[in-house]
């Protein structure tokens, strides 16, 4: 057999692993680690899964801001363990892109040096205490929306660490939404804080969904793959939807003068996102691009002799068991 | 510089009595014992488990994708194991 | 009981409440800060249990007091001047090993005065001293095992944990203080005699500073004063932060 013929087996090979791994997904199978599947395929799970994972601990930070000023202890006890949460999916996610083989380290230092995106509405400063009901009710809202979307996706780990993220991330939005209630039912200042936030976080909760349908680049092979389940402007209606009621429910107003109930299309139309600022903050110009890594980078660093010294002692305990 | 040789865990949880252990998802750990705790601290903030296993996930031996004609067809073709297999009559078709 | 007892008591439960409050807030400090991502939610949960201990204390030293008291004014609306928590809990979190040393010190203390404290006259007392005594067994097994894998670990660590030691070390006896308030409540068999419990916390300590291979120094500075509000700097900060929505917006509910 000449090499020719070999590439030429092994391309077939492939093919037909390949039309296997996508009937197996056509038919609604989940993917597991041990299968076969495109290198294209692993690629861009472990881009997604990581911005995932990144995003949550990123996203740790803005939240984290006011667990030392939060007003009350028992708001205080729930940002808390709510920002522990984002921890926690952090880890989840980091345990699911891990099965595609590769490690912690890795995703953290893609992270470190930019080569790694987390979702850029993290980028954006929380400035009051009502950026804690705003963050909660409409980041972790579209979030939501986002993931429970995801419960389905084809990866078996992923779609897994999902199930269980939704669950935990109920409380989430209803916290967010229930800091904001309060505040409407206040006084005068206070309420303004409430519209403030959300005057500053509702349109970059929108562009989280991503860039409308044409314009998204992964987004094509991902529906195919079944990584995504829902295109990021079906998503994002959605949200629009669920919110607008939410919002008048308290009395806040959503800064878009040209939302209203289409009658025809069943749905609320909402205005363009400004794309500028969209791309603009991706490319480093939001208030915290610089130091939500550098934050994340000193805490890893400052962190090194610790995790030294774990080595150093378990090293020598298994010395001494062999001894 | 890194946490290179902390070590992956899986862990699986019991969520009451009476339940299977189930995998729940991993995470790093030095040795074991801290692999319990950070089990605890990670996968039970809701008191979602009764007792959690943790395992070195070096040590799990998988089935591999390639072995499965051999590994699980042979299981497949026994459809008398099954309780639907056996048709009864209506009145005791709850057995 | 009378008016005197209950004013002492909510004293008590006050300062108890202080202790964890601080000691909470500055655990929380970590969040986002911890050296890798298990051990960042370990701590939360730590820091979230102080928090609920201190919620626990202050909701009962405010319905003692009554009069519109409530945990959130308890903890708000007083200045550093009122807080009534020992120094160490405020000292700034540090680095791990200080603040893995200061856990571990306290966790001792802790498990003794709870399990003392479980036996109060005063029901409530004890039962807050119940929940937490399960809470502190599983913080000292946490801060017992950090304790040896950095005193044994890298010429670093245990160097780190050293210099931790003696710095907190001359805010230890303060621990053990009774004053005035105490010694009524001791004698009325609520509160606990802190005073007898500094042999069985320092040899219990001994033993794993010595498992750890890090000299236990002796406390040969004191300082003390925070029981009578006599703080060191750092709490005035603390609280700034902590208080600052409240003191902005006054009266509001959150």
């Amino acid at each position: 057999m000449n090499m020719s013929t070999m590439n030429l087996n092994r391309s077939q090979d492939e093919a037909e692993l390949e039309a296997e791994f996508q009937r197996r997904i056509d038919n609604e199978e989940k993917i597991e680690p041990k299968d076969w599947m495109p290198e294209a395929y692993r690629k861009n799970l472990i881009r997604q899964i990581s911005q995932h994972a990144h995003s949550e601990v990123i996203g740790m930070q803005p939240e984290g801001n006011w667990i030392t000023r939060a007003p009350s202890l028992h708001r205080k006890a729930v940002l808390l363990a709510k920002v522990q949460d984002e921890a926690g999916h952090g880890l989840y996610l980091y345990s699911a892109a891990e099965t595609l083989g590769i490690s912690r380290e890795e995703l953290i230092d893609a992270l470190h040096t930019g080569a790694a995106k987390y979702a850029s509405i993290f980028n954006y400063p929380s400035l009051s205490w009502a950026d804690m009901g705003a963050i909660g009710w409409l980041v972790d809202g579209a979030a939501i929306v986002n993931q429970v979307s995801l419960q389905r996706t084809s990866y078996g780990p992923y779609a897994r660490g999902m199930v269980r993220i939704c669950k935990e991330e109920s409380f989430h939005q209803r916290q967010g939404y229930h800091i904001l209630m309060t505040l409407m039912e206040g006084d005068e200042r206070q309420r303004k804080m409430a519209q403030d936030a959300v005057n500053r976080f509702w349109w970059p909760s929108l562009m989280m969904f991503g860039p409308h349908d044409s314009d998204s680049e992964h987004s094509g092979q991902s529906m195919t793959w079944k990584i995504k389940r829902q295109s990021n402007d079906e998503l994002r209606q959605k949200f629009v939807d669920q919110s607008v009621e939410q919002a008048e429910a308290i009395g806040l107003t959503l800064p878009d003068p040209d939302l209203r109930w289409n009658e025809e299309r069943g749905h609320y139309d909402f205005g363009e996102i400004d794309w500028d600022e969209f791309y603009s903050v991706i490319a480093g110009n939001g208030h915290c691009n610089r130091d939500r890594v550098a934050h994340h980078r000193r805490a890893h660093d400052e962190g090194a002799w610790v995790r030294e010294a774990l080595d150093a002692y378990e090293n020598k305990r298994a010395a001494a068991r062999t001894a | 510089m890194s946490q290179s040789n902390m070590k992956l865990y899986e862990v699986f949880i019991r969520g009451r009595r009476g339940l299977d252990h189930k995998h729940v998802g991993s995470l790093h750990a030095e040795d074991s014992e801290q692999a319990l705790e950070y089990a605890r601290d990670v996968y039970t903030r809701r008191g979602e488990g009764i007792s959690i296993w943790v395992v070195n996930s070096s040590d799990i031996c998988a089935s591999q994708e390639s072995d499965c004609e051999s590994f699980y067809d042979p299981l497949d073709d026994k459809p008398y194991r099954h309780a639907t297999h056996y048709q009864l009559p209506e009145k005791v078709n709850n057995m | 009981m009378s008016n005197v007892a209950n004013e002492k008591i909510a004293a008590y439960a006050n300062r108890l409440g202080d202790d964890s409050l601080i000691h909470g807030h500055r655990l929380s400090e970590w969040c986002s800060n911890g050296p890798f991502l298990e051990e960042d939610l370990a701590m939360t949960n730590v820091a979230l249990d102080y928090i609920g201990r201190a919620r626990n204390f202050l909701t009962y030293a405010a319905e003692l007091i009554g009069g519109g008291a409530t945990e959130d004014t308890l903890a708000y609306e007083r200045d550093c001047l009122e807080y009534t928590n020992l120094l160490i809990y405020e000292l700034p979190k540090g680095d791990f090993a200080f603040t893995t040393a200061r856990q571990y010190l306290l966790d001792e203390f802790e498990l003794l005065f709870l399990t003392a404290l479980c036996n109060s006259e005063d029901s409530t007392l004890a039962a807050v001293a119940e929940k937490s005594l399960k809470e502190t067994r599983y913080h000292l097994r946490r801060s017992k095992e950090w304790m040896l894998r950095l005193g044994n670990g890298t010429e670093e660590s245990k160097e780190k944990l050293q210099t931790a030691v003696e710095q907190l070390i001359g805010y230890t006896p303060e621990l053990f203080e009774v004053d005035a308030l105490e010694k009524d409540l001791i004698s009325g068999g609520i509160a606990v005699d802190r005073a007898g419990l500094e042999e069985s916390w320092r040899s219990a300590c001994e033993k794993t500073f010595d498992e750890a291979g890090v000299n236990m120094p002796q406390a040969v500075w004191r300082v003390k004063g925070g029981r009578t509000g006599f703080h060191t700097e750092h709490l005035g900060h603390l609280l700034a932060d902590m208080q600052f929505v409240q003191r902005a917006y006054p009266g509001c509910q959150w």
